[in-house]
Parts: C-alpha cells; structure tokens; sequence
C-alpha cells in the first residue's frame, strides 16, 4: 500500500444542496489496482460522490485530485479523457440503437479526438476491436439487437462494457447488481469484474447487495449522512457495529428492489 | 403629452388583445405541454364568425346592440365545437408522443383551418363596425378615442381576473395546478386528466376566439389573419414564461407597450422589436420572465 | 469513401436527369428546379431531424441565401450563378456559425422557437425597410454561367441538379463518419455522448452551420430560379414551417428523401393548387397530419417497404 501512491485522492469534499449536506468533508486516498466497495444507505451520498468525481455535480468545496491532476472544475468529458469512467444505476445507452452501434460509437468516441471525428467511423480495425468487446462482456448474441428489446441485465453489461471501451484507469460503477435478478447477479459480476481485471482498472463501485460485496471487493468505503465512517477490508466492515447499524441494518428493512 | 397618452393607450389596446389570445396559448401549454400554431386558426374563427353573423344581424334590422352578444356566442361555439373536435379527433392520440412533433401536428392543423375558412366565408373581407359605432367615442385628456377600444382593456382585464379566480379560488383551480405541476402526480391523486385535456383545450380555444370575435369590429377580416396573431402570441408566451397567467399579462403588456411605442416613434422597428424581445428572453431566461414551478425530476 | 450504393444512385440519377432535363418541357424543368433547390435546406434540416432538433425558423437562412443574391445583383450587379451560390452559402453559413454558438444550448420547443425568433427578427427588419425592397421584394436577374448568359433555364437547373448532387453525396458521407454518427445518439442520450468524452454542444454547433449553410444555399437558388425575392416567400414563419413539412414528409432514412419529398410537394401543391385554388393548404395540412400519424418514416420508409430494403442506409 504505501509503496503505491494514491491514484485518486480526496480532500475535503463538501457538497451541500442548501440545508442538506450530501458530502461533509470527505478524506479518501484510492490506490492503483484497489477494487472499492462503496455502501450506504438511501440518500447516505454515494451515487454524489460519483457524481463529484465523475464531473456530474460540482463539489461545494474541496478538492479530486487524480494522479495528481485537479478535477474539480472540469467537464464531464474533460474527466473521460484524462482517466476516469463511469456506469450508471439505471443505464444510459443509446436506446434506439443496436448493441453493435452502441459500442461502435463508443470506440469511435474513444479513439478520435476533435478533427478525427470527420473520418469515416465504420473501419475494420474498429470492427475487430469490437468483436473483441462483443466477446469479452458476452454480448455477441445481441449484436444486432435493438437497446429497447434489451432485458435489464444486458442493458446493464452494454453500460458497462460503453464505459470501458475508452481503456480507463478509475471506472466507477453506479449500482451495476441493481434490477438483475438474484440467480444471474454473480454470474454478471463474473463477466464484469473479470473483464476488468485484465484490464488492471482500478474500480469504485456503489453496492447495496453486501454478498456482491464481500465477494469482490477488496475495501469498503461505508457511508452515512455525507461522511465516511468507516473504510476497512470487507470482512471487518460487514462485522462492524456502526456499518451494522447505519448501512446494513437499514438495508435489510427496505432490501432493496 | 398627447402623443404619450396616444401610445400608452394604443398600448395598452394592443397589449389587452395580446392577453386574451394568449392567456388561451399559455393554459393549453401549461396544462397540456402543448404549443398550438392552430391557436391562430381559433383566432380567426372567432373573427370570422363574430365578424359574418354582425353583419347578417344588422341586414336583418336586429338591434347594433346585439353585436355584443353575437362576440360572446361566436368565442364560446368556435371554441367549443373546434377545441372538442381537435382534441378528441387528433390532439387525443398524440399525447404520448414528442413535444416538437404535436407542434407540427398543430401546425398542419393550422393549414387545414386556414384554408376552411375561405371556403366557408370566401376571399372577401368582412367589415363589422357596427358596435364599435355604437359606443361612438370619448375625449380622454385632449385626445379622442373610440370607446369600443378602451373596452377591450377591461374585457382583459376580466379574463385576467377570471383566470386567476379560477385558478387560486375554486377546486378545479387545484386540479389544473396539481395537472399542471406533475401529471403523473396528478393521475395518481385519481384527477380524470383526459377530461382535464378536454376542458382546458376548449377552454383556451374559446379565449382565443374571443380574441379574435372581440377584435373583429375594429379590423377588416381578410384571409391571412391567424398567421401574424400566432407567432405574435408566440412572443408574448415566450416572454412571460410558457404556461404561466401572469406572464402571459407581463408579456403582454411587454409586447403591447413596446410596440405601440415602436409605431408611434420609430415605425421601421415594429415587428423586429417584438421578435428581437422574444430573442433576447430566449437567450437570457429561455424559461421566460415568469416560468411556473417545475417538480425536480432527477 | 464514396462508393455506396447511395453515391452512385445519386450520381446516376443526376446524370440522367440532366440529360432528360434537355427534353423535357419547360414546366417539368422548373417544377425539378424548386424541388431541387429546396432539397438542398431539407438536407441540413435532415441532420437536424436525426438528432432530434427540430427547427421553426430555418426561412433565416433561407431567406439570407436568397437576399444575399438580390442584394450583390442590385448593389454590385453580381449575376455569376457560382458567386451567386456561394455568396447566399456564406452569408447563411457565418450567421449559423455565429447563431450556433448560442443554438447549441437549447433543445426541444426551445429550440425551435428560438429559431422561429431569429427569423422572424430578419423578417420584422425586411418587411419595414424600403432598402431591402420591403414587402415587394426585387426581382433579381438572369444568372449568367462564367460569363455567358444562357437563353433558358435548363443550364441552370444542370447547374443546381449537379449541386444538389454534390451536396447529398456529401452529407451522406458526413452522415458516415464519427461526428455524423452522432445524431440519432445524441436524441436518444446526451449524458452518455458526454461521459463518452464528446462534446455534444460542438456536435450541435457543427450541424446547426451545416444546416444553415444548406439552407443558404438552397434560399440562393430558388432565388435565382424564382427570378425574385421576397420576406413573404422567403422568411415568414410559414416558410420554415413549409420546410419542416418537407423535412417529415420526406423522411430521415437516406439522404435521397429530401430530393424525392421536395418534388413530391411541389408536384402537391401545384396540383392542389390548380385542383383547388382555395383549399390547397387544407389538402397540404391533411398530407401532413397523416404523414405525422401514419408514416413516421416518411415517403422514403415507403418506399424503402417497397423496394424490400434493398437500399442501404
């Protein structure tokens, strides 16, 4: 750990909606290769912090700093192109397109830079590259499907799989279990989290589902009312009082969806 | 002096006008989230109406009087019977779909009235000054005014009044506000939100009639009417804030003032001071002067 | 890169229409000429259409194509068909560029009333000033082509079928690559284009001046095939209505619609027009209500069925 230095570090985050404190002065260090459980109650402010990092919502006061680069300030797509990526909780694709659209738009998107937008987008070399994500997130069999005619599970893995194709060092995932049934969630973090790992990503990812969690993650960031209150390995924080009390305890009244 | 209380009334003539059509425009935006180019149309029925049975009265000997009433039953059938056929016919099925695509809709409509009213009432202009002669004219302050104008001003100031009681004062005033802030809100607390469609677009229809059956007197009804009053309501909604009662009156009175003034002053600028107001709110307060509250949707 | 299906029907096409043009009679000449000139505005409009935006007020851009050639003729007595073109397609195109920049901030009914506000300002400043012919318009002179004048219009309509041609062949190419592609992706999620590392407001822009180049150029051709400009023909609201019309009746499927939709309108509404002088825009409005209703698609989705999707997109 200490030989790593931080790939995202945190500093004094706040961010307020007029009365309500969303993030009260959030301190996190994250290093390389980190797989990072966020939990939370409803309304605790994880998918703010997300939002923060990822460019979404300008933080109140502090600062993200991401291999030492300031991103408090930028554009959404500024934060894309220095490193960091993100899915969403309920995904956003490109709904009247196809999944093999959807993903070529992505590369095309992730390649080109300003003027190389002018050249033709469908090439060979960005067929094999999609071939090779159709094959990594197992998606080969909805190429041609439109987005609409999607079960949620697939929309999901075509979130997940856009947001990777740009080879990002940070991906933060926004809840990617939620609205996929029970019996196919590990098989879809398989697929995810596998991908991923050949890829070295380093990976945030906002969970409710603490089997998810203590499955793939390799640290949890427990939040409640804007504040971490605790960050330890996974095993310690599921046994943890105040985690039991404020996270999973209320989740086990409302489980989830 | 004169000139000052010439264009202040004038303006304010215009801007009474402006309310009434729009004041129409705005409650079936705001209610219905539809922007309605045949607004225009129910505007030039009510003239063409109010304008043909005024003169077919006063052919018969019936008494000039009678005009007024003919105004009042000409906006409430041209509202009635055209606002229920477009929304039951047309409007109806096209609620779920895109805002800009009902526009177009609208729009065609808007072809096809035009052009039944020529050939309902031919190409020939209809002239029906007869209550306007009636109420003969007054001297307000050294200048000589037609009184059948200056009643345009409380007509509009009646619909405002009108409008707002209904809206603040009586149940349905709830309803539609409760439509109006949240749909979905709104069908979940069991409000029959077609019937609300229904009523409110006869509703704004027959104010935008009235508009027209209520100006008809001062005018001479030729074809072409609808096509300059639409884009001109346009303007008006846009300024004061889309679906809101009292932006349509600020917008109004923005618009009615600016250009009576703009008449009066500098002529060549008339319609561009309209439209480059409309601009400049677009750019500045796309939502408008005085946008109604929006539910936070995300 | 322009070997498709697409280019070489539109190359064909233009070949042959340009020799039947040579034996055609004068009025089908003209009717192809307004069609075609026209088409070259519902090309941008098009792009527009596919991501989504919808413009009521694209007659600025037309209307400043066509002004710009009534003004250089009676200013500067400019009659060369190409300087003409390309005068009408700057002016429109700097104003979009310009334009855009604030454009590319809004969406929906704003959009397109913003739009609707812009032209109207131009038709406010037209209609009122004696200079630029106001409500009369100018009646602009016969073109000349590199200094001959010819003796009928056909070079002309050769001159915009060959336009339009090029034009349509372009955009198809455009519609090819990366930033074109960006079209029906940004109607259906701009959040994501921008999480993808795209600026949807560039993309906008880039498409709102292409549209506004188009519909400049378009507006300096029928000038020159009408023979005369004026506010009522050219930049009152019902014009960029008329345009949007063509746009969805057309439809957004190939970048040959706007070619077969303008045709098809001006062959409507000369036949609406001589069938029922007073009812040719309730037969206009009747067509449009049930292209809006039942043909989504527009005339090329039918004839797309009809042809069992053999062409490609």
């Amino acid at each position: 750990m200490i030989s790593n230095p931080p790939i995202l570090q945190v500093r004094d985050l706040v961010k307020k909606f007029g009365a309500v404190v969303a993030a009260n002065d959030i301190n996190v260090d994250i290093s390389k290769g980190e797989i990072v459980g966020i939990i939370g109650a409803n309304g605790a402010g994880k998918t703010c912090f997300v939002n923060m990092v990822t460019g979404y919502l300008p933080p109140t006061a502090g600062s993200i700093k991401f291999e030492g680069e300031e991103l408090v300030g930028l554009e959404t797509r500024k934060i894309t192109h220095a490193g960091i990526s993100r899915s969403f909780q309920v995904s956003q694709v490109f709904h009247s397109m196809t999944v093999g659209e959807n993903l070529m738009i992505a590369l095309a998107i992730a390649n080109n830079r300003a003027l190389d937008a002018l050249s033709l987008m469908d090439t060979p070399e960005l067929r094999s590259k999609l071939d090779n994500v159709l094959n990594r997130y197992k998606l080969n069999a909805q190429k041609d499907t439109t987005v609409s005619a999607l079960a949620q599970g697939v929309r999901k893995l075509l979130d997940i799989a856009m947001a990777v194709v740009s080879k990002p060092r940070i991906l933060l995932l926004d809840e990617p279990t939620s609205g996929i049934s029970v019996e196919e969630k590990f098989d879809f973090m398989d697929i995810v989290m596998g991908a991923l790992k050949e890829d070295g990503v380093t990976v945030l990812f906002v969970e409710h589902d603490m089997e998810i969690v203590a499955r793939y993650v390799s640290r949890v960031l427990a939040f409640y009312q804007g504040e971490i209150i605790a960050d330890m390995p996974p095993k310690k924080a599921l046994a943890d009082k105040k985690v039991q009390e404020f996270v999973i305890g209320k989740e086990h009244h409302k489980k989830k969806k | 002096m004169d000139t000052f209380l010439t264009i202040l009334l004038d303006g304010l003539q215009f801007s009474s006008y402006l309310f009434i059509v729009s004041a129409g425009l705005t409650i079936i935006f705001g209610v219905m989230k539809i922007l309605n180019v045949a607004h225009g149309s129910f505007y030039a029925w009510g003239a063409y109406t109010a304008a043909f049975f005024i003169g077919k009265f006063s052919d018969m000997g019936m008494p000039d009087a009678l005009g007024f009433l003919i105004i009042i039953a000409a906006a409430v059938v041209v509202g009635v019977v055209l606002g229920f056929i477009i929304e039951q016919g047309i409007l109806k099925y096209m609620y779920q779909r895109d805002e800009v695509l009902i526009v177009l809709a609208t729009f065609g409509l808007f072809l096809v009235l035009e052009d039944i009213i020529l050939i309902a009432f031919g190409t020939d202009p209809y002239f029906a000054y007869q209550p306007m002669a009636l109420l003969a004219a007054v001297e307000i302050g050294g200048i000589t005014r037609d009184v059948y104008g200056l009643t345009l001003i409380g007509v509009a100031t009646l619909v405002a009044i009108g409008c707002w009681w209904l809206l603040n004062k009586t149940k349905w005033g709830t309803i539609l506000k409760a439509v109006i802030f949240d749909r979905e809100m709104g069908i979940s607390m069991g409000i029959n939100v077609p019937l609300v469609y229904t009523l409110t677009f006869i509703g704004g229809a027959i104010l935008g009639g009235l508009g027209g059956a209520y100006i008809a007197p001062t005018i001479s009804v030729a074809p072409g009417l609808g096509t300059e009053v639409i884009v001109l309501s346009f303007a008006v909604v846009v300024v004061g804030g889309m679906g809101s009662i009292a932006g349509a009156a600020i917008g109004s009175l923005i618009i009615g003032l600016l250009r009576a003034v703009a008449v009066h002053e500098l002529p060549q600028v008339e319609l561009f001071v309209v439209f480059a107001v409309m601009a400049v709110v677009l750019v500045f307060r796309p939502e408008g002067l005085f946008a109604p509250a929006k539910p936070r949707k995300i | 890169m322009f070997n498709d299906k697409t280019s070489k029907f539109l190359l064909v096409a233009g070949l042959l229409l340009i020799l039947g043009g040579a034996f055609a009679p004068n009025w089908i000449v003209n009717q192809f000429m307004f069609g075609f000139s026209r088409a070259l505005a519902i090309l941008g409009l098009m792009v527009l259409w596919r991501t989504g935006l919808v413009s009521f007020g694209h007659a600025f851009y037309f209307g400043l194509g066509a002004y710009a050639v009534a003004i250089l003729d009676i200013k500067l007595g400019v009659t060369d068909v190409f300087l003409r073109l390309i005068a009408g397609a700057l002016v429109a195109g700097t104003a979009g560029f310009l334009v855009g920049f604030i454009m590319r901030n809004y969406r929906n009914i704003f959009f397109a009333m913003l739009n609707t506000a812009i032209s109207m300002v131009l038709f406010g400043i037209v209609v009122k000033t004696e200079a630029l012919g106001s409500t009369d318009g100018f009646a602009i002179s016969m073109s000349t082509i590199l200094g001959v004048s010819p003796e009928t219009k056909y070079p002309l309509f050769v001159i915009i079928t060959l336009v339009g041609m090029v034009a349509a062949i372009l955009v198809n190419y455009y519609l090819k690559t990366t930033f074109g592609k960006l079209t029906t992706a940004i109607r259906d999620n701009e959040i994501r284009v921008e999480y993808l590392g795209f600026s949807v407001a560039h993309a906008i822009h880039l498409k709102y001046s292409i549209s506004a180049i188009l519909a400049g150029g378009a507006g300096a051709l029928m000038a020159m095939s009408l023979g005369q400009v004026d506010p009522e023909s050219m930049i009152n609201w019902t014009v960029s209505g008329e345009l949007v019309f063509i746009t969805i009746l057309s439809g957004p499927g190939n970048v040959i619609a706007p070619f077969i939709g303008s045709l098809v309108f001006e062959v409507l509404r000369t036949y609406a027009f001589e069938l029922a002088p007073q009812a040719w825009q309730l037969i206009m409005g009747a067509t449009f209500l049930t292209i809006i209703f039942f043909i989504p698609g527009g005339i090329w989705s039918v004839l797309e069925k009809i042809g069992g999707k053999k062409n490609d997109k």
